[in-house]
């Protein structure tokens, strides 16, 4: 802190008060270089405590057999072998990656929705905000919606099926569609938020270029690829980081919509490695930690390279 | 401007996109629009099949008074603000001092601990819930709601990290230097300049952060299990496990657990806005 303060000077309408000269103590000397460290400690501190840490701990338990209770026992590579012949850990496995490579429609879909909206009409600023509000709600919300929106016999889609095929398809209790049914839930929020992350990308386009480009011709689709959608690269970066991420991270809409059924065949890694670990088929925290782990280095790739990239604007700017 | 605005179309293609339009919302909105007309449906209605036809009369009353009247909703919804309102400040406080550090200071490992906040960010919840789970139980904090904003605080905090430091680096550094010149002590300058530049910064993370840990269902499961302290996105899920086929009850239930954040989105937009987007438009 400053002391002895004696007159109030007005720096850039900002009142700050004038230091007068007494010999320098430690504090004021290093005041630079440790200021950084106590503006870091208490956050940094929680973050340690409860995400650095806990990934540890979590590999560390993933060697060994335990229930949460009593005694850990070393088992090693146990787990991780017993994944390998664990038919629901391929399962989910093959779920993730339908889940990441549908997920990505949530991209081009939210970036049509954008194009469709991006219009000076009257009211559209509550268009905008009325197709954004899926993201807002909760996806119990959303799971509980369209668990409704699926039911035989009743549901809208159910009976939309029904009328275009002549027959009833209970989505969420059929093995073949139930995976597409929860994927096509969580695309309806997610498509939202790329959506919005295009329409403030189209906000910033530069004018001068698009008008120069019509200038010279192009228009409609070739327009869109060779001028526009260079321009909205920031956008498209930060809706693929939120997609990739939000698909490996879906847990919520399977634990309302289906919880993992029928027999398993909606299982995800997330969703898998929590009822093993947590539920009634017992308190298998070892394993549990193993499949969080394998979850966690599949994510550390797409962390990995959305980093390196970060890393790259960092530097050039 | 792209698209071609519309009032440089044709006069068809203006009144074709103004038609589509609202068409367009009813069709994007369905699933709401059906959850809110079934939540105001008289209960014969589900007893007679009519699920999508038109509501036989006005129930809504009626329904959102039994919902709160038959199940602990209410408490429920006490239970997330206890936690989200927590949340909020404590997360927003801490990163706006670790964002102020990482934007400010040039210090050996800023990248890297300003990337740890980052990847934080981005990891699986899975791989902290068996040990944040046993040490929330160890500490005696298990089925409470301090519980649920301890962890909360702490995971935001990366996110919040992030947000804050691209803020603060956008602010004119010149303002720093030169009260650095006059002797201002940092955390002068913290408080008094940048702090209150950055109003907006903490609106739009406080909205987004009440959103996150409004919306949140996995971390309520794990660290909470009775109902004194279960926030009510797990608990609409216990009540939707009660209510077997009573639809009317169980989305009035929905509409209800929805509300707030949708409540915070509208007063708030602009600040919602501008914090999802944050990043979308350059680099």
């Amino acid at each position: 802190m400053a002391s002895g303060a004696s007159s109030r000077e007005t720096l850039r309408g900002v009142a700050v008060t004038e230091v007068v000269s007494s010999p320098p103590g430690f504090w004021k000397q290093n005041q630079q270089k440790l200021a950084p460290w106590l503006f870091l400690a208490p956050g940094f501190l929680m973050f340690i405590i409860y995400v650095l840490v806990p990934i540890v701990q979590s590999i560390w338990i993933s060697f060994h057999e335990w229930d949460g209770l009593g005694e850990k026992v070393w088992i090693g590579l146990g787990n991780y072998i017993e994944l390998l012949d664990d038919d629901d850990f391929y399962t989910s496995l093959k779920n993730n990656v339908i889940w990441l490579v549908l997920y990505l429609l949530s991209i081009p879909a939210g970036l049509a929705v954008a194009l469709f909206l991006n219009q000076t009409v009257t009211g559209i600023r509550l268009y905008k905000s009325l197709f954004f509000f899926p993201f807002v709600i909760s996806q119990v919300v959303v799971g509980l919606m369209f668990t409704w929106f699926y039911a035989p016999n009743f549901g809208l889609f159910s009976q939309l099926i029904a009328w275009l095929t002549g027959e009833q398809v209970a989505v969420l209790a059929d093995e073949r569609f139930v995976t597409y049914g929860i994927i096509a839930a969580g695309l309806w929020p997610q498509t939202a938020y790329c959506m919005i992350l295009y329409l403030t990308g189209l906000n910033n386009i530069n004018p001068e270029q698009v008008e120069a480009a019509r200038m010279d011709g192009a228009k409609g689709a070739k327009l869109l690829w060779f001028v526009i959608l260079p321009q909205l690269a920031p956008a498209t970066f930060i809706a693929m980081v939120v997609t990739v991420i939000g698909s490996l991270r879906s847990f919520d809409l399977v634990s309302i919509m289906t919880a993992g059924g029928p027999y398993g065949s909606s299982q995800v890694l997330s969703y898998f490695m929590y009822e093993q670990a947590l539920s009634e088929y017992g308190f298998r925290m070892g394993y549990g930690a193993a499949i969080a782990v394998v979850l966690f280095l599949i994510m550390m790739v797409f962390i990995t390279l959305f980093i390196v990239r970060m890393l790259s604007q960092e530097r050039n700017a | 401007m792209f698209p071609t605005p519309i009032h440089k179309a044709s006069p068809f293609a203006q009144i074709a996109y103004k038609i589509v339009l609202p068409l367009a919302l009813i069709l994007w909105l369905l699933p709401l629009i059906g959850v809110a007309i079934t939540s105001v449906r008289p209960v014969g209605d589900l007893a007679a099949g009519n699920y999508f036809g038109i509501p036989s009369g006005f129930a809504g009353v009626e329904n959102y008074t039994t919902v709160f009247r038959d199940s602990p909703i209410g408490l429920y919804i006490l239970n997330s603000f206890k936690v989200t309102i927590p949340t909020v400040i404590g997360a927003v406080a801490l990163s706006c001092l670790t964002g102020f550090a990482l934007a400010v200071y040039r210090f050996k490992g800023n990248l890297l601990l300003f990337f740890l906040f980052v990847a934080g960010n981005f990891i699986p919840f899975q791989i902290l819930m068996v040990p944040v789970r046993d040490m929330t139980l160890r500490a005696g904090l298990y089925d409470t709601t301090l519980g649920l904003v301890l962890f909360h605080v702490a995971f935001q905090t990366g996110f919040c990290t992030l947000f804050m430091r691209n803020f603060i680096k956008g602010l004119p550094f010149a303002l720093i230097e030169s009260a650095r010149v006059e002797g201002v002590s940092e955390w002068r300058i913290f408080r008094y300049i940048v702090l209150p530049l950055m109003r907006p910064a903490i609106a739009a993370l406080s909205v987004l952060v009440f959103t996150f840990v409004w919306n949140d269902y996995f971390w309520a499961t794990v660290l909470v299990q009775g109902q004194h302290a279960m926030p009510v996105t797990a608990g609409l899920y216990s009540l939707n496990g009660q209510w077997v086929a009573a639809w009317h009850l169980v989305s009035a239930g929905s509409i209800v657990a929805a509300l707030p954040p949708v409540a915070m989105f509208f007063l708030m937009q602009r600040h919602f806005i501008a914090g999802l987007t944050l990043g979308a438009t350059k680099g």
